[in-house]
């Protein structure tokens, strides 16, 4: 059986692409692939603890779920956004959308 | 009804008159006179009934009508309120009963009751007169006092004073009756008192009884630590007098009774116009005419004499007090005669004279006639109140006979206006005429000579010659100016316009007059004595029965031929030289006795005024408002405002400001002002720059919790 450790470097891995790519890209719908990127990290850290821990508690698995479900709806909200602040401003880029400064 | 009940109601009718003419009848001048009136009459009514049965009844003078209940609770006994009708409460409550009633019924004529309202009448004014049309042509004629009611009501207050007075049976409430009359004659004195001059009046009046009233109440107080009582019956016990009697007081060496009785007596010397205190009388004359018969003859200062008679067990024990009581009285007996033998207006030489009358009377009880004084007040109340109202009715006449000719110019109380009002006035005149020779002590048939008689008889019998020679001289004088003012007012001719002009008054002024004099002749014949004329009359009714109030019958002076012979000299010899001196004198000018120092009655208003009112307006002007007050304490109060406000602006300046406001208000601003500036920079809206900051904190958190949980 593949060590636990493996699925963690995984997860970190990911989880550091998914990082990487909100911090670095300028799009702002590339930032929320990022966003869902660091999601799926954590998914799989939550899967794997449950798989390696006590099978018979199924809060890993269902913890899982509820991530699917909320980046769903995360993802939906973020791209009408996106695509609302493409209308009135005709850019996505995340510098320029900074409205909410002092 | 027992004696005792019907005792205590007597007082009470003029007090609900008061009250009832105040409150509800004062629109109404008829009623306000029938209710002021009928209390009198039941008062006197009452008092009748009671004065009745007191001389039917034998031994009074031991087992007195008394009857007392407690009033005010002390810390183990209780003051009590009482009334007690001895015989000499008897007599006094009889001609206080006749004479206010008199001059009740006289004040509705002086007033002019049922004469139309006057033109230009104001309240506070007399009357000026009314203008009537008769017959198609104008005369004017007296107009109705415009505050008619108001002065039925506060003679009613008087009354219920007086009756008051007379009927208690203590100290206590006789002070009260006392100060219930001062306050009334203040009251009734500036009655017209939009008069600058009845305003002064009524002030002095109030102010001088005030110094005498204060002493008399320290008497009572120091009568009440000494004895524990203020009831008569209880203080006129052997025992309690020999107490007073024995033991001595630190003020002159007198004994206590000495020291009360003294203090009381200045009481009375404050009330019945005794010299010192004698000024206020004369002015009192500014009032209406029945407040000059009630306050001077019935009852005010005879409330005085009343009192120092009332208390005589107490201060006979004391032979000093005696003889200040006996010098004071002799002393205003002669010294008021000799001022009242210059006066010009009518009732101020009566007023002189009542003042010299009263002086007999504190004379005859200084040298120890008891019943010669309470004689002699009694007689006099008659026939002074029988002149006083005699006068208002000259007055009233010449007021008329004034507004006849419309010549207001003419002093209407001025004797040398009048003249020959015998023949306008007959029943004022022969009234007048007995009064006077009442007064004068016209030998046999009048009340005055009986009375003054004793207390000659008295001054003499007990070799108080000094007394006795003083008082001789002041009876001459008495007769001489009643003479004078008799001859001036009624004898010869008219002087004046006015005088012609002159009316008999209404019946309502002549009925007392006439009722007065019956008095002023007849009641001297209840006290003739025994031993008249070395004959064997039968005893005298009054001095046995006044006499009988004290523990012991007094005696009554034998009978002297030079007593008899001075009393017979001084008031024909005075009546005679007054007729002479004045039957042809026509103006003041002619008057040989205008003196100034008489006319200016011995300077005694100026003196005072020099000694005690300009000082005493000089300690309440510059010492108390202007040094005391304005200075001292105002000066006090602005210093300690400076020191406050310097020591507030101080802490202000050097503390508050630079401390509170600068640093912790200002600098705490300034200081977040300045953070936040700086701070607010780093929200710069752009998302993965905060990103980017989260990640590098969580990183250092991250670090620091590593590196810690490590050590640990």
């Amino acid at each position: 059986m593949i060590p636990l450790s493996w699925y963690l470097i995984l997860s970190a891995a990911l989880f550091s692409v998914g990082l990487f790519g909100v911090l670095a890209r300028k799009n702002a719908i590339a930032i929320l692939l990022g966003v869902e990127l660091m999601l799926n990290a954590v998914n799989i850290n939550l899967v794997a603890f449950w798989r390696y821990g006590d099978v018979s508690l199924m809060a890993g698995q269902v913890f899982a779920i509820i991530v699917f479900a909320v980046a769903a709806a995360e993802v939906a909200v973020g791209l009408a956004l996106v695509i609302s602040v493409y209308r009135r401003r005709n850019t996505v880029i995340a510098d320029e959308i900074d409205l909410l400064k002092w | 009804m027992t004696t005792e009940t019907l005792i205590w109601l007597i007082p009470l009718p003029p007090i609900l008159a008061f009250f009832l003419i105040v409150l509800f009848t004062n629109k109404n001048k008829a009623l306000s006179h029938t209710v002021a009136i009928g209390a009198a009459g039941l008062s006197w009514l009452g008092a009748m009934i009671v004065f009745v049965r007191a001389i039917g009844t034998p031994e009074l003078g031991k087992v007195p009508f008394a009857s007392a209940i407690n009033w005010i609770p002390t810390a183990d006994t209780w003051l009590k309120i009482g009334v007690l009708i001895d015989p000499l409460s008897a007599v006094v409550l009889f001609f206080v009963a006749w004479t206010v009633l008199m001059i009740f019924i006289y004040s509705v004529g002086y007033h002019n009751y049922g004469q139309p309202a006057g033109d230009h009448d104001h309240p506070g004014l007399p009357p000026h007169g009314a203008t009537v049309e008769e017959n198609g042509h104008k005369h004017t004629v007296l107009s109705i006092e415009p505050m008619y009611s108001r002065f039925f009501a506060f003679i009613s207050l008087f009354a219920f004073g007086m009756l008051t007075l007379v009927l208690s049976d203590n100290l206590l409430t006789l002070f009260v009756g006392w100060e219930i009359m001062g306050l009334c004659s203040y009251l009734l004195i500036g009655f017209w008192y939009a008069k600058p001059s009845a305003r002064n009046a009524a002030v002095k009046a109030f102010m001088t009884t005030r110094i005498g009233d204060v002493f008399m109440l320290l008497g009572i107080a120091f009568l009440y630590s000494a004895t524990g009582t203020l009831s008569f019956r209880e203080i006129f016990t052997t025992n309690t007098l020999h107490v007073l009697a024995t033991v001595s007081t630190p003020v002159f060496g007198l004994s206590a009774a000495g020291l009360i009785g003294l203090l009381l007596f200045i009481g009375t010397v404050g009330k019945s116009a005794q010299w010192p205190l004698h000024v206020w009388l004369p002015d009192a004359m500014e009032g209406p005419t029945p407040v000059s018969a009630m306050i001077h003859a019935a009852t005010m200062v005879s409330a005085g004499v009343y009192m120092v008679i009332r208390m005589f067990p107490l201060l006979s024990l004391d032979p000093h007090t005696m003889t200040i009581v006996a010098f004071i009285g002799a002393f205003t007996a002669l010294f008021a005669a000799t001022i009242a033998v210059a006066q010009n207006d009518i009732k101020r030489v009566l007023a002189y004279s009542t003042i010299s009358q009263l002086g007999y009377m504190i004379a005859a009880l200084g040298t120890g006639a008891y019943v010669a004084a309470a004689f002699h007040l009694v007689t006099h109340a008659f026939f002074k109140a029988l002149l006083f109202l005699g006068s208002g009715s000259v007055i009233h006449g010449m007021e008329h006979g004034v507004l006849h000719t419309g010549n207001h110019e003419v002093d209407a109380q001025d004797m040398f206006n009048m003249g020959g009002l015998r023949k306008k006035m007959p029943i004022t005149f022969w009234t007048f005429l007995i009064g006077g020779f009442a007064l004068s002590g016209f030998p046999l048939i009048t009340a005055g000579f009986w009375s003054k008689d004793e207390i000659f008889s008295s001054a003499f019998g007990t070799g108080h010659m000094a007394v006795f020679i003083t008082l001789a001289v002041a009876a001459f004088l008495t007769a001489f100016y009643t003479m004078r003012q008799i001859t001036l007012t009624f004898l010869g001719e008219p002087r004046t316009k006015e005088a012609e002009h002159a009316q008999e008054t209404p019946w309502t002024m002549t009925l007392p007059l006439v009722v007065l004099s019956v008095f002023a002749i007849g009641f001297g014949w209840v006290g003739i004595p025994d031993d008249f004329l070395g004959l064997h009359l039968p005893a005298s009714w009054f001095h046995e029965f006044v006499g009988s109030t004290l523990a012991v019958m007094p005696e009554a002076a034998p009978f002297s031929w030079i007593v008899l012979g001075t009393s017979l000299v001084v008031a024909l010899g005075g009546l005679f030289f007054g007729w002479l001196v004045y039957r042809n004198v026509q103006t003041p000018a002619q008057d040989k006795l205008q003196i100034p120092v008489l006319k200016n009655k011995w300077y005694f208003d100026e003196i005072y005024d020099v000694v005690f009112i300009k000082p005493a307006i000089w300690f309440s002007e510059v010492f108390v408002s202007l040094w005391m007050d304005k200075g001292a304490i105002d000066g006090f109060l602005h210093l300690f405002g400076k020191v406050t406000i310097s020591i507030g602006s101080t802490i202000r300046n050097y503390f508050d400001l630079p401390v509170i406001n600068r640093f912790f208000g200002d600098g705490t601003a300034n200081v977040t002002q300045w953070g936040a500036k700086k701070l607010r920079l780093i929200q710069s809206g752009r998302i993965q720059q905060y990103m980017l900051v989260s990640l590098v904190v969580i990183l250092a958190l991250a670090g620091l919790l590593f590196y810690l949980l490590r050590l640990a």
